[in-house]
Protein backbone atom coordinates (compact mmCIF):
# COMPACT_ATOMS: atom_id res chain seq x y z
CA UNK A 1 0.00 0.00 0.00
CA UNK A 2 1.08 3.21 -0.98
CA UNK A 3 2.02 5.77 1.95
CA UNK A 4 -0.57 8.74 2.40
CA UNK A 5 0.91 11.72 0.31
CA UNK A 6 1.58 14.56 2.59
CA UNK A 7 4.08 16.89 0.41
CA UNK A 8 3.21 19.67 -1.28
CA UNK A 9 2.28 19.16 -5.04
CA UNK A 10 5.38 21.63 -6.85
CA UNK A 11 3.68 23.63 -9.65
CA UNK A 12 6.21 26.24 -9.72
CA UNK A 13 9.00 26.30 -12.49
CA UNK A 14 12.37 28.20 -11.80
CA UNK A 15 13.56 30.75 -13.94
CA UNK A 16 16.91 30.19 -15.71
CA UNK A 17 20.00 32.50 -14.44
CA UNK A 18 20.38 35.64 -15.40
CA UNK A 19 23.71 35.04 -15.82
CA UNK A 20 22.79 32.55 -18.63
CA UNK A 21 20.05 34.64 -20.39
CA UNK A 22 23.10 37.21 -21.00
CA UNK A 23 25.67 34.62 -22.13
CA UNK A 24 23.32 33.49 -24.91
CA UNK A 25 21.58 36.70 -26.33
CA UNK A 26 24.51 37.81 -28.44
CA UNK A 27 24.60 34.33 -29.97
CA UNK A 28 23.25 34.11 -33.62
CA UNK A 29 19.88 32.33 -33.82
CA UNK A 30 20.61 30.87 -37.39
CA UNK A 31 22.56 27.79 -36.16
CA UNK A 32 19.35 27.17 -34.13
CA UNK A 33 16.92 27.18 -37.29
CA UNK A 34 17.92 23.55 -39.02
CA UNK A 35 17.87 21.97 -35.40
CA UNK A 36 14.80 22.95 -34.65
CA UNK A 37 13.39 22.13 -38.49
CA UNK A 38 14.93 18.63 -37.90
CA UNK A 39 13.27 19.02 -34.25
CA UNK A 40 9.87 19.52 -35.39
CA UNK A 41 10.10 17.13 -38.40
CA UNK A 42 10.75 14.42 -36.07
CA UNK A 43 8.06 15.20 -33.38
CA UNK A 44 5.44 15.54 -36.76
CA UNK A 45 6.77 11.51 -38.05
CA UNK A 46 6.70 9.94 -34.04
CA UNK A 47 3.35 11.30 -33.43
CA UNK A 48 1.03 11.79 -36.17
CA UNK A 49 -2.07 11.84 -33.95
CA UNK A 50 -0.86 15.31 -32.57
CA UNK A 51 -2.42 17.03 -35.94
CA UNK A 52 -5.80 14.96 -35.07
CA UNK A 53 -5.80 16.98 -31.90
CA UNK A 54 -5.12 19.83 -33.35
CA UNK A 55 -7.59 19.82 -35.68
CA UNK A 56 -8.36 23.37 -37.75
CA UNK A 57 -6.02 24.92 -35.05
CA UNK A 58 -2.65 23.30 -36.95
CA UNK A 59 -2.78 25.72 -39.44
CA UNK A 60 -2.31 28.60 -37.06
CA UNK A 61 0.56 30.57 -35.96
CA UNK A 62 2.07 30.41 -32.40
CA UNK A 63 4.42 32.16 -30.53
CA UNK A 64 6.27 30.31 -27.88
CA UNK A 65 8.40 33.17 -25.27
CA UNK A 66 10.50 31.72 -22.89
CA UNK A 67 10.08 34.95 -21.01
CA UNK A 68 13.70 34.26 -19.17
CA UNK A 69 15.48 33.41 -22.63
CA UNK A 70 16.59 36.53 -25.16
CA UNK A 71 14.70 35.01 -27.57
CA UNK A 72 11.46 33.28 -28.63
CA UNK A 73 10.45 30.77 -31.06
CA UNK A 74 7.08 30.75 -34.11
CA UNK A 75 5.65 27.60 -34.77
CA UNK A 76 3.36 26.64 -37.74
CA UNK A 77 2.66 23.04 -37.49
CA UNK A 78 0.77 22.68 -40.23
CA UNK A 79 1.17 19.07 -41.32
CA UNK A 80 2.26 19.25 -45.08
CA UNK A 81 4.82 21.89 -44.03
CA UNK A 82 5.78 21.86 -40.58
CA UNK A 83 7.75 24.85 -39.58
CA UNK A 84 9.70 26.26 -36.19
CA UNK A 85 11.75 29.38 -35.89
CA UNK A 86 13.75 30.99 -33.15
CA UNK A 87 13.34 35.13 -33.44
CA UNK A 88 14.71 37.73 -30.86
CA UNK A 89 11.10 38.87 -30.43
CA UNK A 90 7.79 37.67 -31.61
CA UNK A 91 6.36 39.08 -34.80
CA UNK A 92 2.93 40.62 -35.01
CA UNK A 93 0.37 38.65 -36.58
CA UNK A 94 0.22 35.36 -34.30
CA UNK A 95 -2.67 33.26 -33.78
CA UNK A 96 -1.61 33.03 -30.46
CA UNK A 97 1.04 33.03 -27.77
CA UNK A 98 2.18 31.39 -25.15
CA UNK A 99 4.59 33.11 -22.10
CA UNK A 100 6.45 31.25 -19.55
CA UNK A 101 9.37 30.44 -18.22
CA UNK A 102 11.58 27.90 -20.14
CA UNK A 103 11.34 25.75 -17.36
CA UNK A 104 7.70 25.95 -16.99
CA UNK A 105 6.93 25.40 -20.53
CA UNK A 106 9.17 22.36 -21.28
CA UNK A 107 7.52 20.82 -17.83
CA UNK A 108 3.62 21.63 -19.46
CA UNK A 109 5.10 20.00 -22.81
CA UNK A 110 6.49 16.95 -21.15
CA UNK A 111 3.36 16.60 -18.93
CA UNK A 112 5.19 17.22 -15.51
CA UNK A 113 3.97 20.26 -14.67
CA UNK A 114 -0.08 21.25 -15.56
CA UNK A 115 -0.84 24.18 -17.43
CA UNK A 116 -3.81 24.96 -15.76
CA UNK A 117 -2.33 25.35 -12.20
CA UNK A 118 0.64 27.23 -14.21
CA UNK A 119 -2.04 29.88 -15.36
CA UNK A 120 -3.79 30.07 -11.64
CA UNK A 121 -0.41 31.13 -9.97
CA UNK A 122 0.45 33.36 -13.06
CA UNK A 123 3.35 31.82 -14.45
CA UNK A 124 1.98 30.92 -17.33
CA UNK A 125 0.51 33.77 -20.13
CA UNK A 126 -1.76 33.56 -22.98
CA UNK A 127 -2.27 36.06 -25.62
CA UNK A 128 -4.78 35.57 -28.78
CA UNK A 129 -6.42 32.62 -29.83
CA UNK A 130 -7.06 30.57 -26.17
CA UNK A 131 -8.93 27.87 -28.91
CA UNK A 132 -6.00 27.64 -30.45
CA UNK A 133 -3.64 27.81 -27.08
CA UNK A 134 -5.61 24.57 -26.09
CA UNK A 135 -5.45 22.71 -28.27
CA UNK A 136 -1.62 22.85 -28.43
CA UNK A 137 -1.15 22.21 -25.19
CA UNK A 138 -3.70 18.94 -24.96
CA UNK A 139 -2.53 17.46 -28.19
CA UNK A 140 1.17 17.91 -26.98
CA UNK A 141 0.75 16.78 -23.80
CA UNK A 142 -1.26 13.53 -24.72
CA UNK A 143 1.64 12.60 -27.03
CA UNK A 144 4.15 12.61 -24.53
CA UNK A 145 7.17 14.39 -26.46
CA UNK A 146 10.69 14.27 -24.42
CA UNK A 147 10.58 17.55 -25.14
CA UNK A 148 14.11 18.62 -22.85
CA UNK A 149 16.24 16.03 -24.75
CA UNK A 150 14.86 17.29 -28.10
CA UNK A 151 14.66 20.48 -27.45
CA UNK A 152 17.92 21.00 -25.44
CA UNK A 153 19.70 18.12 -26.82
CA UNK A 154 19.81 19.70 -30.35
CA UNK A 155 21.77 22.44 -29.97
CA UNK A 156 24.89 20.91 -28.64
CA UNK A 157 26.87 22.77 -25.91
CA UNK A 158 24.71 25.48 -25.52
CA UNK A 159 21.51 22.97 -25.29
CA UNK A 160 23.69 20.91 -22.93
CA UNK A 161 24.66 24.01 -20.90
CA UNK A 162 21.10 25.32 -21.16
CA UNK A 163 19.52 21.63 -20.04
CA UNK A 164 22.23 21.31 -16.65
CA UNK A 165 20.59 24.70 -15.80
CA UNK A 166 17.04 23.66 -16.06
CA UNK A 167 17.45 20.34 -14.48
CA UNK A 168 19.61 21.56 -11.32
CA UNK A 169 17.02 24.28 -10.49
CA UNK A 170 14.26 21.98 -11.67
CA UNK A 171 15.51 19.75 -8.47
CA UNK A 172 14.91 22.47 -5.75
CA UNK A 173 11.28 23.61 -7.47
CA UNK A 174 9.57 26.16 -4.67
CA UNK A 175 6.37 25.16 -3.57
CA UNK A 176 3.22 27.52 -4.46
CA UNK A 177 1.23 28.79 -2.25
CA UNK A 178 -2.36 28.25 -1.73
CA UNK A 179 -5.11 28.95 0.74
CA UNK A 180 -8.52 27.35 2.49
CA UNK A 181 -11.46 29.25 1.59
CA UNK A 182 -13.54 27.77 4.39
CA UNK B 1 -14.72 3.55 -1.93
CA UNK B 2 -13.78 3.34 -5.07
CA UNK B 3 -11.86 6.48 -6.84
CA UNK B 4 -12.81 7.75 -9.89
CA UNK B 5 -10.29 9.85 -12.29
CA UNK B 6 -10.63 11.58 -15.27
CA UNK B 7 -9.22 11.67 -18.49
CA UNK B 8 -9.43 14.04 -21.61
CA UNK B 9 -7.09 12.20 -23.39
CA UNK B 10 -5.23 8.77 -23.85
CA UNK B 11 -2.17 9.74 -22.45
CA UNK B 12 -3.85 11.07 -19.45
CA UNK B 13 -6.19 7.87 -19.05
CA UNK B 14 -2.51 5.91 -18.51
CA UNK B 15 -1.52 8.19 -16.44
CA UNK B 16 -4.60 7.92 -13.91
CA UNK B 17 -4.56 4.08 -14.42
CA UNK B 18 -0.63 4.11 -13.04
CA UNK B 19 -1.32 6.58 -10.06
CA UNK B 20 -4.17 4.02 -8.78
CA UNK B 21 -7.35 5.20 -10.65
CA UNK B 22 -10.27 2.57 -9.86
CA UNK B 23 -12.36 3.81 -12.59
CA UNK B 24 -11.45 6.69 -15.26
CA UNK B 25 -13.76 8.14 -16.82
CA UNK B 26 -13.96 9.87 -20.18
CA UNK B 27 -16.16 10.98 -23.51
CA UNK B 28 -16.20 11.23 -27.00
CA UNK B 29 -14.32 13.96 -29.16
CA UNK B 30 -18.12 16.02 -29.48
CA UNK B 31 -21.04 17.73 -27.87
CA UNK B 32 -21.97 14.54 -26.69
CA UNK B 33 -19.94 14.84 -22.64
CA UNK B 34 -19.48 17.95 -20.82
CA UNK B 35 -15.65 18.42 -21.39
CA UNK B 36 -15.97 19.36 -25.16
CA UNK B 37 -12.70 21.34 -25.31
CA UNK B 38 -10.29 21.78 -27.99
CA UNK B 39 -7.41 19.20 -28.13
CA UNK B 40 -9.60 17.06 -26.08
CA UNK B 41 -11.48 13.52 -25.62
CA UNK B 42 -11.49 10.23 -27.31
CA UNK B 43 -11.97 8.99 -30.73
CA UNK B 44 -13.52 5.76 -30.88
CA UNK B 45 -10.75 3.59 -31.51
CA UNK B 46 -8.86 5.60 -28.89
CA UNK B 47 -11.43 4.60 -26.82
CA UNK B 48 -11.20 0.91 -27.12
CA UNK B 49 -7.86 0.61 -26.77
CA UNK B 50 -8.31 2.93 -23.67
CA UNK B 51 -10.63 0.33 -22.54
CA UNK B 52 -8.57 -2.51 -22.72
CA UNK B 53 -5.41 -0.55 -21.42
CA UNK B 54 -7.35 -0.21 -18.20
CA UNK B 55 -9.07 -3.51 -18.58
CA UNK B 56 -5.21 -5.31 -18.55
CA UNK B 57 -4.82 -3.30 -15.07
CA UNK B 58 -8.18 -4.25 -13.56
CA UNK B 59 -9.34 -0.65 -14.13
CA UNK B 60 -12.75 0.19 -15.23
CA UNK B 61 -13.59 2.95 -17.52
CA UNK B 62 -16.83 5.16 -17.41
CA UNK B 63 -18.00 7.12 -21.32
CA UNK B 64 -19.66 10.04 -20.50
CA UNK B 65 -22.88 11.26 -22.71
CA UNK B 66 -23.81 13.51 -20.51
CA UNK B 67 -24.99 16.63 -22.66
CA UNK B 68 -28.71 17.10 -23.11
CA UNK B 69 -29.66 16.13 -26.86
CA UNK B 70 -30.37 18.09 -29.22
CA UNK B 71 -33.77 18.67 -31.05
CA UNK B 72 -33.42 17.08 -34.46
CA UNK B 73 -30.07 15.48 -33.64
CA UNK B 74 -30.69 12.79 -31.27
CA UNK B 75 -28.94 10.72 -33.61
CA UNK B 76 -25.65 11.76 -32.72
CA UNK B 77 -25.68 10.72 -28.85
CA UNK B 78 -27.48 7.26 -29.59
CA UNK B 79 -24.12 7.11 -31.89
CA UNK B 80 -22.10 8.03 -28.92
CA UNK B 81 -23.99 5.16 -26.65
CA UNK B 82 -24.10 2.33 -29.15
CA UNK B 83 -20.22 3.06 -29.47
CA UNK B 84 -19.45 3.01 -26.26
CA UNK B 85 -20.99 -0.09 -24.91
CA UNK B 86 -19.25 -1.44 -28.21
CA UNK B 87 -16.02 -0.40 -27.14
CA UNK B 88 -16.61 -2.03 -23.69
CA UNK B 89 -17.46 0.48 -21.40
CA UNK B 90 -18.23 -0.43 -17.78
CA UNK B 91 -20.69 1.78 -17.53
CA UNK B 92 -22.42 5.14 -19.18
CA UNK B 93 -22.95 8.07 -17.40
CA UNK B 94 -26.09 9.66 -18.87
CA UNK B 95 -28.05 12.60 -17.80
CA UNK B 96 -30.62 13.38 -20.22
CA UNK B 97 -33.56 10.96 -19.96
CA UNK B 98 -34.24 10.53 -23.63
CA UNK B 99 -30.08 9.34 -23.62
CA UNK B 100 -31.22 6.96 -20.59
CA UNK B 101 -34.38 5.61 -21.99
CA UNK B 102 -32.42 4.85 -25.20
CA UNK B 103 -29.39 3.08 -23.49
CA UNK B 104 -31.78 0.96 -21.24
CA UNK B 105 -33.94 -0.02 -24.21
CA UNK B 106 -31.13 -0.98 -26.98
CA UNK B 107 -28.23 -1.94 -24.39
CA UNK B 108 -30.03 -3.43 -21.22
CA UNK B 109 -26.81 -4.95 -19.73
CA UNK B 110 -25.12 -1.73 -20.10
CA UNK B 111 -24.37 -0.71 -16.46
CA UNK B 112 -26.01 2.92 -16.57
CA UNK B 113 -24.89 5.83 -14.21
CA UNK B 114 -26.86 9.17 -13.58
CA UNK B 115 -24.21 11.87 -14.32
CA UNK B 116 -24.26 14.95 -11.76
CA UNK B 117 -25.67 17.01 -14.66
CA UNK B 118 -28.87 15.29 -14.10
CA UNK B 119 -29.21 17.17 -10.59
CA UNK B 120 -30.72 14.09 -9.02
CA UNK B 121 -30.58 15.21 -5.09
CA UNK B 122 -33.33 13.53 -3.42
CA UNK B 123 -34.12 9.88 -2.96
CA UNK B 124 -37.23 9.80 -4.98
CA UNK B 125 -35.47 11.55 -8.08
CA UNK B 126 -32.73 8.84 -7.33
CA UNK B 127 -35.36 6.05 -7.24
CA UNK B 128 -37.39 7.16 -10.46
CA UNK B 129 -33.84 6.61 -12.66
CA UNK B 130 -33.56 3.24 -10.92
CA UNK B 131 -36.94 2.39 -11.38
CA UNK B 132 -37.24 3.59 -15.05
CA UNK B 133 -34.00 2.90 -16.33
CA UNK B 134 -32.41 0.92 -13.97
CA UNK B 135 -29.45 3.16 -13.31
CA UNK B 136 -26.85 1.14 -10.74
CA UNK B 137 -25.07 4.22 -9.39
CA UNK B 138 -26.11 8.20 -8.94
CA UNK B 139 -23.37 10.88 -9.14
CA UNK B 140 -24.80 13.45 -6.71
CA UNK B 141 -25.07 17.36 -7.91
CA UNK B 142 -22.85 19.49 -5.10
CA UNK B 143 -25.14 20.67 -3.66
CA UNK B 144 -25.38 18.63 -0.28
CA UNK B 145 -23.98 18.43 3.31
CA UNK B 146 -22.20 14.89 4.75
CA UNK B 147 -25.73 14.57 6.89
CA UNK B 148 -28.03 14.53 3.71
CA UNK B 149 -25.87 12.54 1.44
CA UNK B 150 -25.80 9.84 4.06
CA UNK B 151 -29.51 9.93 4.29
CA UNK B 152 -29.36 9.82 0.14
CA UNK B 153 -27.33 6.79 0.79
CA UNK B 154 -29.44 4.59 3.10
CA UNK B 155 -32.58 5.36 1.51
CA UNK B 156 -31.21 5.51 -2.20
CA UNK B 157 -32.17 2.80 -4.80
CA UNK B 158 -28.85 2.67 -6.19
CA UNK B 159 -24.76 3.59 -4.92
CA UNK B 160 -23.85 6.69 -4.47
CA UNK B 161 -20.38 8.85 -6.26
CA UNK B 162 -19.55 12.20 -5.12
CA UNK B 163 -17.10 14.77 -5.94
CA UNK B 164 -13.81 15.25 -3.33
CA UNK B 165 -11.50 17.35 -5.56
CA UNK B 166 -11.84 19.87 -8.56
CA UNK B 167 -13.76 22.60 -10.23
CA UNK B 168 -16.96 23.76 -8.29
CA UNK B 169 -20.26 25.00 -10.68
CA UNK B 170 -22.50 27.18 -8.50
CA UNK B 171 -25.07 24.71 -7.45
CA UNK B 172 -27.06 24.23 -10.54
CA UNK B 173 -25.98 20.90 -12.05
CA UNK B 174 -27.89 20.57 -15.16
CA UNK B 175 -29.45 23.79 -15.43
CA UNK B 176 -27.01 26.85 -15.62
CA UNK B 177 -27.58 28.54 -18.52
CA UNK B 178 -24.65 31.38 -17.67
CA UNK B 179 -21.96 30.31 -20.32
CA UNK B 180 -24.75 30.51 -22.56
CA UNK B 181 -25.93 34.31 -22.20
CA UNK B 182 -22.54 35.42 -23.23
CA UNK B 183 -21.95 33.16 -25.91
CA UNK B 184 -24.41 31.06 -26.80
CA UNK B 185 -23.21 28.00 -25.80
CA UNK B 186 -23.44 25.88 -22.27
CA UNK B 187 -22.30 22.66 -20.96
CA UNK B 188 -25.50 21.21 -20.97
CA UNK B 189 -26.06 21.67 -24.36
CA UNK B 190 -23.22 21.96 -26.15
CA UNK B 191 -20.30 20.24 -23.64
CA UNK B 192 -18.71 23.59 -22.88
CA UNK B 193 -18.94 26.23 -20.49
CA UNK B 194 -17.03 29.40 -21.11
CA UNK B 195 -16.01 28.03 -24.67
CA UNK B 196 -12.58 29.16 -25.18
CA UNK B 197 -13.10 30.31 -28.45
CA UNK B 198 -14.83 33.37 -26.68
CA UNK B 199 -12.10 33.75 -23.96
CA UNK B 200 -9.42 36.14 -24.56
CA UNK B 201 -6.80 37.51 -22.28
CA UNK B 202 -5.38 41.39 -22.00
CA UNK B 203 -2.13 41.87 -19.91
CA UNK B 204 -1.11 45.14 -18.95
CA UNK B 205 1.58 46.39 -16.75
CA UNK B 206 1.20 42.87 -14.76
CA UNK B 207 -2.39 42.96 -14.29
CA UNK B 208 -4.44 40.25 -16.57
CA UNK B 209 -8.28 41.00 -17.49
CA UNK B 210 -9.95 38.38 -19.00
CA UNK B 211 -13.27 38.15 -21.37
CA UNK B 212 -16.01 36.48 -22.36
CA UNK B 213 -17.99 37.08 -25.63
CA UNK B 214 -16.72 40.99 -24.62
CA UNK B 215 -18.05 40.73 -21.18
CA UNK B 216 -15.28 41.71 -18.43
CA UNK B 217 -14.97 38.86 -15.64
CA UNK B 218 -12.61 39.76 -13.87
CA UNK B 219 -9.09 41.32 -13.89
CA UNK B 220 -6.71 39.87 -11.60
CA UNK B 221 -3.68 42.20 -9.93
CA UNK B 222 0.24 41.48 -10.63
CA UNK B 223 0.61 38.11 -8.52
CA UNK B 224 -2.70 37.71 -7.43
CA UNK B 225 -3.72 33.90 -8.54
CA UNK B 226 -6.30 34.21 -11.57
CA UNK B 227 -9.56 31.30 -11.88
CA UNK B 228 -11.16 29.96 -15.27
CA UNK B 229 -12.90 33.08 -16.87
CA UNK B 230 -16.48 31.61 -16.09
CA UNK B 231 -19.08 34.08 -15.32
CA UNK B 232 -20.27 32.27 -11.94
CA UNK B 233 -16.98 33.08 -10.91
CA UNK B 234 -16.81 36.90 -12.37
CA UNK B 235 -15.96 39.49 -9.88
CA UNK B 236 -18.70 42.24 -10.50
CA UNK B 237 -18.08 46.36 -9.99
CA UNK B 238 -20.62 48.45 -8.36
CA UNK B 239 -19.92 52.26 -7.81
CA UNK B 240 -18.50 51.34 -4.58
CA UNK B 241 -16.93 47.94 -4.32
CA UNK B 242 -16.17 44.92 -6.19
CA UNK B 243 -16.71 41.50 -5.31
CA UNK B 244 -17.67 37.65 -6.44
CA UNK B 245 -21.51 37.09 -6.19
CA UNK B 246 -21.80 33.70 -7.19
CA UNK B 247 -18.85 32.34 -6.26
CA UNK B 248 -15.27 32.85 -5.80
CA UNK B 249 -12.57 31.15 -7.85
CA UNK B 250 -11.33 28.39 -5.65
CA UNK B 251 -11.27 24.39 -6.20
CA UNK B 252 -13.34 21.77 -4.39
CA UNK B 253 -10.85 19.67 -2.05
CA UNK B 254 -12.93 17.20 -0.06
CA UNK B 255 -9.95 15.15 1.30
CA UNK B 256 -10.57 15.68 5.31
CA UNK B 257 -13.85 14.78 4.75
CA UNK B 258 -13.49 11.11 2.88
CA UNK B 259 -14.30 9.80 6.28
CA UNK B 260 -17.11 11.62 7.28
CA UNK B 261 -17.96 10.06 3.34
CA UNK B 262 -16.78 6.98 4.39
CA UNK B 263 -19.21 6.59 7.49
CA UNK B 264 -21.64 8.43 5.37
CA UNK B 265 -22.50 5.05 3.28
CA UNK B 266 -20.94 6.54 -0.46
CA UNK B 267 -19.99 4.00 -2.81
CA UNK B 268 -17.19 6.34 -5.00
CA UNK B 269 -15.26 9.47 -4.96
CA UNK B 270 -14.84 11.37 -8.25
CA UNK B 271 -12.15 13.57 -9.18
CA UNK B 272 -13.02 16.56 -11.58
CA UNK B 273 -10.53 17.58 -14.35
CA UNK B 274 -10.92 15.74 -17.83
CA UNK B 275 -9.38 19.34 -19.00
CA UNK B 276 -6.38 19.06 -17.24
CA UNK B 277 -3.09 17.89 -17.87
CA UNK B 278 -1.36 14.55 -17.20
CA UNK B 279 0.67 16.35 -14.32
CA UNK B 280 -2.56 17.26 -12.24
CA UNK B 281 -4.29 13.70 -12.99
CA UNK B 282 -0.85 11.95 -11.71
CA UNK B 283 -0.72 14.14 -8.68
CA UNK B 284 -4.05 14.59 -7.42
CA UNK B 285 -5.36 10.64 -8.29
CA UNK B 286 -1.87 9.36 -6.34
CA UNK B 287 -2.65 11.67 -3.63
CA UNK B 288 -6.02 10.23 -3.21
CA UNK B 289 -5.00 6.93 -3.80
CA UNK B 290 -2.73 7.34 -0.64
CA UNK B 291 -5.25 9.18 1.48
CA UNK B 292 -7.52 6.21 0.64
CA UNK B 293 -5.01 3.65 1.91
CA UNK B 294 -4.46 5.10 5.15
CA UNK B 295 -8.15 5.00 5.70
CA UNK B 296 -7.92 1.54 4.90
CA UNK B 297 -5.26 0.76 7.10
CA UNK B 298 -6.46 2.83 10.04
CA UNK B 299 -4.05 5.32 9.98
CA UNK B 300 -4.43 8.79 10.16
CA UNK B 301 -5.34 10.79 7.55
CA UNK B 302 -2.65 13.65 6.45
CA UNK B 303 -4.53 15.75 3.62
CA UNK B 304 -1.89 16.23 0.65
CA UNK B 305 -1.35 19.90 -0.17
CA UNK B 306 -2.85 20.10 -3.27
CA UNK B 307 -4.06 23.83 -3.19
CA UNK B 308 -1.36 24.47 -5.71
CA UNK B 309 -3.32 22.95 -8.45
CA UNK B 310 -6.49 24.56 -7.55
CA UNK B 311 -8.54 27.48 -9.52
CA UNK B 312 -7.51 30.71 -7.69
CA UNK B 313 -5.17 28.68 -5.44
CA UNK B 314 -7.58 28.50 -3.00
CA UNK B 315 -10.11 25.18 -1.82
CA UNK B 316 -13.32 24.73 0.12
CA UNK B 317 -15.12 21.78 0.76
CA UNK B 318 -18.02 23.07 -0.56
CA UNK B 319 -21.50 22.22 0.49
CA UNK B 320 -19.92 19.47 2.33
CA UNK B 321 -19.77 21.43 5.61
CA UNK B 322 -22.41 23.93 5.25
CA UNK B 323 -21.19 27.16 7.43
CA UNK B 324 -23.75 29.22 6.27
CA UNK B 325 -26.61 27.34 7.56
Amino acid sequence: MPEAETTELRVMPPRLPSWLSRAVAPLPLAPLQPALALMLARIGRAHPELYDRLGEHAEKRFGIDPTDLPFAFVLEPRPARPLARAVRTLPGGLDASIHGPLAGLIGMAEGTLDGDALFFSRVLRVEGDVAASLALRNAIDDARIDFGKLLLGSFGPLGARLADAVRERMRALPVAGGSSWN
Amino acid sequence: MELICPAGTPASLEAAVEAGADAVYCGFRDETNARNFPGLNFSREELKKGIAFAHRHGVKVLVAINTFARAGSFGLWQAAIDAAAAAGADALILADLATLDYAARRHPAQRLHVSVQAGAANPDAIRFYAESFGARRVVLPRVLNVMEIASIARESACETEVFVFGGLCVMEEGRCSLSSYATGQSPNMNGVCSPASHVAYAERDGRITSTLGGFTINSFGKGEPAGYPTLCKGRFASPKSSGYLFEEPVSLDAAVMLPALREAGVTALKIEGRQRGRAYIAGVVRSFRGILAALDEGRQVQTPGLAAMAEGQASTVGAYRKGWR
